[in-house]
């Protein structure tokens, strides 16, 4: 144990330079991610952050604890094997819109559904950032800003809070990275959560989607306690502007895998014997 | 010499339980001291389609496949027919049929001693539940001179979970069976092995695993790999272990990873299709060094191909797979018995010199069941990087290559592990050097590293050299046995390490050879190209090669290569 007395969030920063552009709001969830570490007293050695490709998926390198940069898409699986292997282990899988909900989709339903005691971070900004501008699964079915999609994509965008709560995640925040007070208490909340805990950041890219320096007049907080009931969760999710921030779900569940029962017999060449 | 061998076929439908038939007597026989080998073969249906247990029994523990079988025992001859060209009978073979239906042309031209015997109704007249497949067992337990308390021993302990009702009418056909057997006079080889053990070539790569360490596994289920799967979950259990069933491949072999990375020697098992998903993260254990160890059952391909079947065509996949420059391990263990080593070795590789070790196992030896003396296990271990420096780089360019490992919850050596290319830190790094030297360090570790005796098994001295790999072992030493007889001396080279390729230790063992012959199971001749391109031959240099799915016949090998080297 290496617990660092009154750590500020500056301590668990790296002294890797983001490579993000200017405005980006991918700095605040980082900021926010450190104040809630240092909120929670966290231990930088027993912290890993983990994550897939993508702008927001090079933070694990920004912050000063273990991290798992893997390859796109599959932060999550990489995150659910770590955390079932070590589970005395704080384990943090983020990453973006396009690795989280697209090329990660089927991984992202089912950690939902595993209920593997991690938090997952999805830092969307309705774009891919990396590839310069390409519009991801939450990008507006009308946004014409991409030459590969010159009148837009053309389809109905996800609703990841819905998505989530179909596949049966437990708990489901929301935050916006023009509010990292908030975020930081958000994340520090999802990381204390026994079991999946899902915080979707509304973390706007700057560079390729100038609009949505928009987001902060759309943005609420939501007053009401956390929903416990799936129906109320589902009509929530469903029918509202995907801005209302705040814990919005919180369902008691058991996490997987339950602990384990000391075995009476070790020989695993029994079998064999003749 | 292989001594007396005796090959029985029993075919049916799928469900019907030939297999429990073929599992029973193989057993019965191993425990009067015989040595035997049951080869399961099945169409592509689950339920209804056809099945075949097919029994070798030998007084060696070389097993090949049988190229024709001496005893027939078929339940009906619809299933029969379907396996065409896989079931030949020999000339003069006892066939034991339902006196009803006329075995198919084939058959007859063997000109068999055919047994038509009414086993269906005598199961039926002996009990009301009787099932025909215990009466077969008893006749065919007879046929062998196996006791009759032996496989009632065996079949309860098998039926333990059934209804007592199932259990008697189970004893009570057995009993018939071998009581309404005629007498008939069959070449058995000799028993008189001790020790037995008994078990499939996935069960024998899981227990390798497990055996030297490994703690996690994820799985997606896929034919021929699952039972691996299977076996280790339950293994896993009794180790205080985890298991993790994935959504699909491209998960399971990120969580391997993951699970490495958290200091636990991890593992998972798939099968041709399921290998191609996972390469791309195979780069990512290559490049962020987190040793992972991937059992790739092979079946034949391409695409979905012919799942249920062997063949030896993933090579080029396991060699070539991976995109970049990403130097990782290949194995291919050379029998049953041979997969408990080859398995914990390839883990133990894995963990030392921290990549990914690839294990080419395939359906022929990984379902297939073998009595087998206890089982060779792999005791070497890769020493450990030692690293006095206070600065911990995760990194750091060494001698060997290889780098202290650091784990989560290591005081003061927190890294983030990267597939981008990175320095000797782990930081993000597109520079020339950082990418050259991290390349030479990545390469440099696996090429530096003394393999020692265990990268092959050779056998014999001749000028002609039989080289292959995996499974084809057993065949090409069938073949160098045949072609002894024949006055042409053999050698064989079977290759256990794929990757790196041990130039100089295969070349020195192909010293005084004028001839060699590269001998695989897959179409286009893979490991005779690979060794093309990796290597100088002096000798002329001859493939063998032939896809499945029916097994490599030491027969056909010595054919060809008595043809070739006596023109």
């Amino acid at each position: 144990m290496n617990l660092i007395a009154k750590a500020k969030p500056k301590d668990y920063k790296s002294s890797v330079k983001p490579i993000w552009c200017p405005g980006c709001g991918h700095f605040s969830v980082l900021n926010a991610l450190t104040k809630a570490f240092a909120a929670l007293g966290i231990d930088k050695d027993d912290t890993v952050l983990v994550s897939g490709i993508g702008c927001s998926s090079r933070l694990p390198a920004y912050v000063d604890s273990y991290g798992f940069h893997g390859v796109h898409g599959r932060g999550l699986a990489i995150a659910q094997g770590l955390k079932v292997a070590r589970p005395d282990l704080t384990v943090i899988a983020l990453g973006g819109d396009g690795d989280g909900f697209s090329i990660g989709g089927n991984h992202f339903i089912h950690a939902c559904r595993r209920n593997v005691n991690i938090t997952y971070i999805a830092m969307d900004n309705e774009v891919y950032g990396m590839t310069k501008g390409q519009a991801s699964p939450t990008t507006a079915a009308d946004w014409d800003h991409s030459k590969l999609t010159p009148h837009g994509p053309g389809v109905r965008p996800f609703k990841p809070a819905a998505l989530a709560l179909a596949s049966g995640a437990p708990w489901i925040a929301r935050g916006y990275s023009g509010n990292p007070n908030q975020l930081a208490r958000l994340i520090a909340e999802a990381v204390e959560h026994p079991g999946f805990s899902f915080v979707h950041v509304l973390s706007q890219c700057i560079t390729f989607c100038p609009e949505q320096t928009d987001w902060k007049a759309v943005v609420s907080e939501r007053e009401a306690p956390a929903l416990t009931d799936a129906d109320a969760a589902a009509s929530l999710f469903l029918h509202e502007n995907g801005f209302q921030t705040g814990v919005l779900y919180n369902a008691a569940r058991n996490a997987w895998p339950p602990e384990q029962v000391e075995r009476q017999s070790t020989d695993i060449t029994e079998g064999f014997r003749l | 010499m292989a001594g007396t061998e005796l090959s029985i076929a029993i075919t049916g439908a799928g469900g019907a339980g030939v297999i429990s038939v073929g599992e029973l007597l193989l057993q019965a026989w191993a425990k009067e001291g015989g040595r035997g080998l049951l080869r399961k073969a099945f169409g592509p249906q689950i339920r209804g389609g056809e099945s075949a247990a097919l029994l070798k029994l030998t007084e060696t523990e070389r097993y090949t496949a049988a190229s024709q079988y001496d005893v027939l025992l078929a339940f009906d001859w619809n299933n029969f027919t379907r396996f065409g060209d896989e079931i030949r009978i020999a000339r003069d073979a006892l066939v034991i049929c339902e006196p009803a239906c006329d075995p198919p042309p084939e058959v007859l031209a063997a000109q068999p001693r055919l047994l038509r015997f009414p086993m269906a109704r005598l199961a039926a007249d002996t009990h009301a539940e009787g099932r025909v497949n215990m009466f077969a067992l008893g006749l065919l337990g007879r046929l062998l001179g196996l006791p009759l308390d032996s496989l009632e021993q065996l079949t309860l302990q098998k039926l333990k979970a059934k209804p007592e009702a199932y259990r008697h009418a189970a004893i009570a056909c057995i009993s018939a069976g071998t009581t309404q057997a005629p007498d008939c006079e069959l070449s058995l080889p000799k028993m008189g092995a001790k020790g037995a053990w008994y078990m499939s070539g996935n069960q024998a790569a899981g227990l390798g695993a497990l055996e030297a360490g490994v703690r996690f596994v994820a799985a997606y289920p896929i034919t021929p790999a699952s039972d691996v799967l299977e076996w280790m979950a339950g293994g896993l259990e009794k180790l205080n272990g985890n298991l993790v069933q994935a959504e699909d491949e491209l998960a399971a072999i990120n969580m391997t990873i993951g699970a490495a990375f958290g200091g636990v020697p991890s593992f998972t098992a798939t099968s041709g299709p399921g290998l191609a998903l996972m390469t791309e993260s195979i780069g990512l254990a290559v490049a962020s060094e987190t040793p992972v160890t991937i059992l790739n059952v092979m079946r034949g391909g391409p695409s979905t191909g012919i799942p249920t079947k062997s063949e030896q065509s993933d090579l080029n996949i396991a060699l070539h797979g991976l995109h970049g420059d990403a130097p990782h391990l290949v194995l291919a263990p050379l029998d049953i018995a041979d997969c408990v080593f080859t398995s914990g070795w390839a883990v133990n590789l894995a963990q030392g010199l921290q990549t990914a070790a690839i294990v080419l196992s395939d359906q022929f030896i990984g379902q297939s069941t073998a009595v087998i003396s206890e089982p060779l296990r792999c005791e070497s271990q890769v020493a450990g990087a030692q690293d006095n420096d206070n600065d911990y780089l995760r990194y750091r360019l060494t001698d060997s290559g290889v780098s202290t490992l650091a784990i989560p919850g290591d005081a003061d050596q927190r890294f983030t592990a990267d597939g981008l290319e990175h320095n000797e830190k782990g930081t993000p790094s597109a520079r020339d050097d950082d990418h050259q030297l991290q390349l030479a360090k990545r390469a440099r570790k696996l090429t530096t590293y003394n393999y020692g005796n265990a990268w092959a098994r050779v056998q014999g001295n001749g000028q002609v050299a039989l080289v292959c790999f995996g499974s084809a072992s057993a065949a090409v030493n069938e073949a160098a046995d045949l072609l002894a007889r024949q006055g042409i001396n053999v050698r064989t080279v079977s290759l256990r390490l794929l990757a790196p390729l041990q130039r100089e230790q295969l070349t020195a063992a192909l010293e005084a050879c004028n001839t060699v012959f590269v001998v695989e199971q897959n179409h286009g001749g893979q490991l005779f190209q690979y060794l093309r391109g990796m290597m100088d031959f002096n000798q002329a240099l001859h493939s063998y090669s032939r896809a499945g799915p029916v097994p490599l016949s030491g027969h056909a090998i010595a054919t060809a290569v008595a043809q070739e080297v006596t023109v």
